[in-house]
């Protein structure tokens, strides 16, 4: 198992954001968590890459407990995560920053011997440009770039370090239906090529049911239902709260 | 490529060296030579100070703590006459090193607005010290005595023209050691932490110690631009630590460009040329620079220099179409 969540709870005051969790992630897999707004969803990505730390619970990651450590540690063990707002650089261009990334990736952001770029990690950089199709905006700072494109940079930069899990906040959030499409259809090309753990946030139901492997559905902050896009589809809880009835409508009998 | 940059910068750099330290042989006014030393001391203060505001996105408002620790540590070592020159530069520089460190160590932890005050009171704290401390500072009335500048090495800084050309030469080593950090893969993930801490540290940076390290460097430069000054003088004075100069030094950034590498040695020729020529028709020449700043910061929105830049890109820009016009049509008339 590459990752492990067991009993995670996490209480900010009185609101009990996440209850009892407890998702296992084989490695090498594609899985969406899902859930209404206020389900809890970016909190468990919070949780588990270190930026909060649960009241309870463990997160096992590669055979070792890191609740408590560190975001920076938790980034060195290899887990990574991209936004649900592109958080990126906007006075480096695509290919600096990536460049960058990579430096931070093989521990040399102390040097001050050489010249950046150096070559090494520039290849490194190259690679992951092309793997995202982002070739002909490489020299383009990174403020200028399309919504979609701050998207996939945010996604490339957490590429650069390698990761063994890649943490996915909501990878299509403010697109249009043909840019969503494009967009998930990268990432699921990219978790095909890496061969990593990948965990995403996902609203659009059909892109979910077309690509996770598991779908893990929250509310309230704790875990409603787990399947294939089949069993979720078919389960009546999943129904009830979520799919068959209007969005609107299962959310304002939820915080009745 | 990345070696042709480092010998492109070599090259500009002696060159330009090379110009300095003609100058005073071409036009051959002291007081010339006066106002470029007082311009590489102060626009080195700058440089040092924008590893820190233009490449990390640190504003510091105490930079001056290492400046007048640097002219003071520095006319201290001369006058006990035990060590040379380039000897008492040395251990200044280590000196000034540490002490930075240790604020540092207490600074950087802060953000924003909460680095700026902290770095200005630590600041006043050296600041006072120097003033309250009579039997080693001389208090208010600064290093008395004169700093004794022995020959080293066949070197007579007692010389002027050869107190200049050291300067000039000192002065250049850093520009190119400052550059050199500025186009680091070092320098690089600085940018990181400017742009967007937050994602820097997601990206497995040390947020901390990366700040840490770039806060002494540029603590132990501004050392090296008190000492400049305190050979200059041939003394050591409390305003050089005073919050004042500090100031300076942002308005020197401002004036020049935080973003461009030799912004702030252009804003330094720019704010010494203003207050030399308005001193001369008025007393209140700092109203006439405050009303000066004021027009740039709010008028250009950015540092001469950046806005030069722009403007010539700008024309390139225009001019580039046209060129590729009349290159295509030179294709036909071939054809």
């Amino acid at each position: 198992m590459m990752l492990s969540v067991q009993n995670l709870d996490k209480r900010f005051g009185g609101v009990h954001a996440t209850r009892n969790v407890s998702i296992d992630f084989p490695a090498g897999s594609l899985t969406a968590i899902i859930g209404p707004n206020g389900a809890g969803k970016t909190t468990f990505f919070n949780l588990i890459s270190g930026a909060f730390r649960p009241n309870s619970g463990k997160v096992i990651f590669d055979g070792q407990d890191i609740v408590g450590k560190s975001s920076l540690e938790i980034v060195r063990l290899g887990m990574m995560r991209a936004f649900q707002v592109a958080e990126i650089f906007p006075s480096l261009t695509v290919n600096e920053a990536l460049t960058a990334a990579v430096i931070s990736h093989q521990r040399k952001s102390w040097t001050f011997m050489s010249r950046f770029p150096v070559p090494e990690a520039q290849t490194s950089a190259e690679e992951i440009i092309e793997l995202l199709g982002l070739e002909d905006k490489a020299d383009t700072l990174s403020r200028n770039l399309s919504h979609g494109d701050q998207k996939l940079l945010d996604i490339g930069l957490a590429l650069a370090m390698q990761p063994k899990v890649l943490l996915l906040d909501e990878p299509t959030a403010g697109m249009g239906p043909d840019e969503r499409w494009r967009m998930i259809g990268k990432v699921q090309h990219l978790w095909s090529v890496k061969k990593m753990t990948v965990l995403f946030i996902e609203h659009d139901m059909d892109i979910v049911f077309k690509i996770a492997q598991q779908i893990h559905v929250l509310k309230y902050g704790a875990v409603l239902a787990t399947g294939t896009a089949d069993e979720i589809r078919r389960n009546q809880d999943v129904i009830d709260a979520y799919l068959g009835t209007d969005h609107h409508l299962s959310e304002a009998i939820g915080e009745t | 490529m990345t070696r042709s940059g480092m010998l492109r910068d070599a090259v500009i750099a002696i060159v330009a060296l090379a110009v300095l330290v003609a100058i005073p042989f071409v036009f051959t006014k002291p007081s010339l030579r006066d106002f470029l030393i007082y311009v590489m001391a102060y626009g080195l203060l700058a440089m040092s100070l924008n590893l820190l505001v233009g490449l990390t996105g640190l504003v510091s408002f105490g930079h001056a703590a290492f400046f007048v620790s640097g002219a003071y540590m520095f006319g201290l070592l001369m006058q006990s006459g035990n060590v040379s020159i380039p000897v008492a530069m040395l251990i200044t520089v280590a000196g000034t090193a540490m002490l930075a460190l240790v604020i540092g160590a207490i600074c950087v932890r802060l953000k924003e607005i909460y680095f700026s005050f902290i770095t200005l009171a630590f600041q006043m704290f050296i600041h006072s010290i120097i003033l309250t401390w009579v039997s080693l500072t001389g208090g208010d009335q600064g290093l008395r005595g004169g700093i004794p500048r022995p020959p080293f090495l066949g070197i007579d800084l007692g010389n002027s023209v050869a107190l200049y050309i050291f300067c000039a030469c000192v002065f250049m080593i850093c520009i190119v050691v400052m550059r050199q950090i500025w186009q680091s893969p070092f320098g690089y993930t600085l940018r990181l932490i400017r742009d967007n801490p937050n994602r820097a540290n997601y990206l497995g940076v040390d947020i901390i110690r990366m700040k840490l390290g770039i806060f002494v460097i540029a603590g132990a430069m501004a050392s090296v631009a008190g000492m400049l000054l305190a050979l200059f003088v041939s003394g050591a004075y409390p305003e050089f630590g005073f919050w004042t100069t500090s100031g300076e030094a942002i308005f020197m950034i401002m004036l020049g460009s935080s973003q461009l590498f030799i912004g702030p040695i252009i804003g330094a020729i720019l704010l010494r040329l203003l207050e030399h020529f308005v001193s001369i028709y008025t007393e209140y020449h700092g109203l006439v620079l405050g009303l000066v700043i004021l027009a740039i910061v709010l008028g250009l929105r950015r540092g001469v220099a950046d806005f030069v830049v722009e403007w010539i890109e700008r024309r390139k820009a225009a001019r580039a179409p046209a060129t590729t016009e009349h290159t295509a049509c030179a294709k036909e008339g071939a054809l």
